[in-house]
């Protein structure tokens, strides 16, 4: 009796560790009559579902399949440990392979190395090898429009920003972010801080309420579930948000009346270009940077009814000149302060 | 000048104690259940499953104290499978909880896929409702008690009650002396086996709460990797605390108040590095270590399995 309790319990927990892969989708291409590439993408730890980043990837090949009727085999990576093992079962059955989120470029620069015959791309960072394509953002250019958006909101002068850690890659949000302030009100102090972590959402909480005791009226985050804490905050203490990679009014509804407007970042047009050029057969490696010009980021379909038109017009009368190459913005918060930005 | 520092000091210490608050929770689930011998290391997948239920529960019925409640019972329920692992079946409890981390964690994202037919992240639920207004008219301190939510309060409270039990009650003496020598307990007429159960339910609940605490208390949703660690600096706040309720209190919330200070210090605009800052809750701990506690002493018999009538 005993014996079979602990068979029991042993099995239960051991097929618990297997929950987290029972949504993998493996269907094959069902024409064969034509020569279809076949398509795979590892998400990082985010997985399938977290409604921003990788949710976006996936949602450019939905549009493939649409298009195309390839369907896709996606693998989520439960930790960094697994992005190695995926991304080799991906290349195994596949000719385009798909590595999510910048910390995969290890991985998949080992992956494809070992498999130099087939083609990968990746989203957010930049893997220098000749059979992959590296598509990365000018997340700074997104966030200048928030910094305007902001800059104008703002009636104590005091903006904040959260990111998540201090990697180069948050370090645009928050100089384009700074760029766009200062550009429509260089009055304004904007408080920046770090939470060193993306998922603790109750340290995002006391951050915020920290930034908003001091002053701060708009708070602008790239700090993903520590953002969330962002959104209660500003909730509780009827403040402004601003929302990034997607359009979070529209996932966290129930916070919408205190988002003023969130940056996009389109993977989707990323995975759908590589994707596309791949099945075309005009893949090409090397580095393609999406800006506003290329619609790889811009500003979300939901703005809040509180920001005037007036400051929507501004925002995008700076994206058009963003556009033109009237001027560029900072990529590096040292760059923010020698930052002129030209009258609009 | 002078009311902008009381409410520099007000605000760090309501951050404190709102950080505090899980940790307390948890840390308090670990001294009871290594005060009767289990070593309880799944204490943060019970916190996961916790925060998961509280927030189904308020969901299903919109009302956060029945969120609350599903978070104790679903804290007990995960708490369950440790006991009869490592009580009735002896197992290694160390990798008894450890397994129940990982099982806990991987069970919510599946149970929140197929409940809430979403990943990642659950929509926000009712939190509970604190009135913010009727504490902020009490004198001196009413600006500080509109700050916290009433899972600081129950934090506590449970602290007190859980000194009260094992110090000044029958059973509490039980079930330090089944955690010290369980021969000696049993030879005495004590049933070691369900006194061991009993506690290590009721740490499963007090996590529970823990987790609760955090998906209802400072936010209204579920997140995959939401608790991020807190149940280990339970447990050791827990060791810190010399195992005893208000030693893990106290541990529980110096930690709180390391990564309160944090988050104050970062606004001084020291020209430092921010690693400095995120270093605070450890270097903290380390000095406290150093320093000012004793040597610490767990429990004669925690971690080794009972077996009636064994010499």
């Amino acid at each position: 009796m005993k014996k079979l309790i602990a068979l029991m319990a042993t099995l239960t927990l051991t097929v618990g560790l297997f929950s987290g892969c029972a949504k993998q989708e493996s269907q094959q291409p069902q024409q064969p009559n034509k020569p279809q590439i076949r398509i795979g993408l590892a998400t990082d730890e985010g997985g399938k579902g977290d409604k921003s980043f990788n949710d976006a990837a996936i949602a450019g090949l939905e549009r493939i399949k649409a298009e195309y009727g390839i369907e896709p085999q996606i693998i989520e990576s439960r930790s960094a440990d697994d992005y190695e093992p995926n991304l080799t079962t991906l290349a195994a059955d596949n000719d385009l392979i798909f590595g999510v989120g910048f910390k995969m470029a290890d991985a998949l620069k080992t992956v494809a190395q070992n498999n130099p015959d087939k083609k990968f791309a990746i989203v957010d960072s930049v893997v220098d090898l000749p059979n992959v394509a590296s598509y990365v953002f000018k997340e700074e250019e997104g966030s200048f429009l928030m910094g305007v958006i902001a800059g104008k909101m703002t009636k104590t002068n005091i903006v904040g920003f959260l990111g998540g850690s201090k990697f180069e890659l948050i370090e645009k949000f928050e100089a384009g972010f700074r760029a766009g302030v200062k550009a429509v009100n260089p009055k304004a102090k904007v408080i920046v801080q770090y939470a060193n972590t993306f998922s603790d959402v109750a340290l995002g909480y006391e951050i915020a309420k920290k930034m908003y005791n001091d002053g701060a009226d708009v708070i602008y985050h790239a700090a993903g579930g520590a953002g969330l804490g962002l959104f209660n905050a500003a909730k509780e203490m009827k403040k402004w948000a601003i929302g990034v990679d997607s359009d979070q009014a529209v996932l966290v509804p129930d916070k919408a009346d205190v988002i003023l407007a969130s940056m996009i970042k389109r993977v989707d047009t990323a995975t759908y270009t590589a994707a596309k050029a791949a099945i075309e057969g005009t893949f090409k490696p090397g580095t393609i940077v999406l800006g506003l010009k290329e619609d790889g980021v811009g500003i979300s379909k939901t703005i809040n009814p509180a920001v005037p038109k007036e400051v929507i017009d501004l925002a995008n009368k700076y994206k058009q000149a963003i556009i033109e190459g009237k001027f560029t913005v900072p990529s590096k918060p040292s760059e923010v302060d020698s930052f002129q930005a030209p009258q609009i | 000048m002078h009311s902008i520092t009381i409410s520099l000091f007000v605000s760090l210490i309501a951050a404190t104690l709102r950080l505090s608050t899980p940790i307390i929770f948890a840390a308090l689930g670990g001294v009871i259940s290594e005060r009767s011998g289990v070593v309880n290391i799944g204490l943060e997948g019970i916190m996961i499953a916790g925060a998961f239920f509280a927030v189904l529960g308020s969901y299903l019925t919109q009302n956060a104290w029945v969120g609350i409640l599903f978070a104790i019972l679903a804290g007990m329920g995960i708490a369950l499978i440790h006991a009869v692992l490592s009580i009735n079946l002896r197992a290694d409890q160390t990798i008894s909880g450890v397994s129940i981390n990982i099982f806990s964690a991987a069970l919510m994202s599946f149970l929140l896929f197929k409940i809430f037919a979403r990943e990642g992240q659950t929509d926000g639920v009712t939190q509970l409702s604190y009135p913010k207004e009727f504490f902020k008219s009490i004198p001196f301190i009413g600006n500080l008690l509109a700050e916290l939510n009433w899972f600081v309060f129950i934090a506590f409270i449970l602290a007190i009650l859980l000194h009260l039990m094992l110090y000044y009650t029958p059973l509490g003496l039980r079930i330090r002396s089944v955690g010290e020598h369980p021969k000696a307990a049993d030879t005495l007429g004590i049933n070691v086996y369900k006194i061991r159960y009993l506690c290590v339910l009721l740490s499963g609940a007090f996590a529970g709460l823990g987790g609760a605490s955090l998906s209802l208390g400072a936010t209204n949703l579920f997140r995959e990797g939401m608790v991020s660690g807190k149940g280990f600096i339970a447990l050791a706040a827990m060791i810190f605390g010399n195992w005893k309720p208000f030693g893990a209190l106290a541990a529980s919330l110096l930690f709180g108040f390391a990564e309160a200070f944090r988050i104050v210090a970062q606004g001084f605009g020291w020209k430092v590095p921010d690693e400095v800052y995120y270093s605070f809750p450890y270097v903290l701990t380390m000095l406290m270590l150093a320093g000012f506690v004793g040597k610490t002493t767990p429990p004669a018999a925690d971690g080794i399995p009972y077996t009636k009538g064994e010499r």
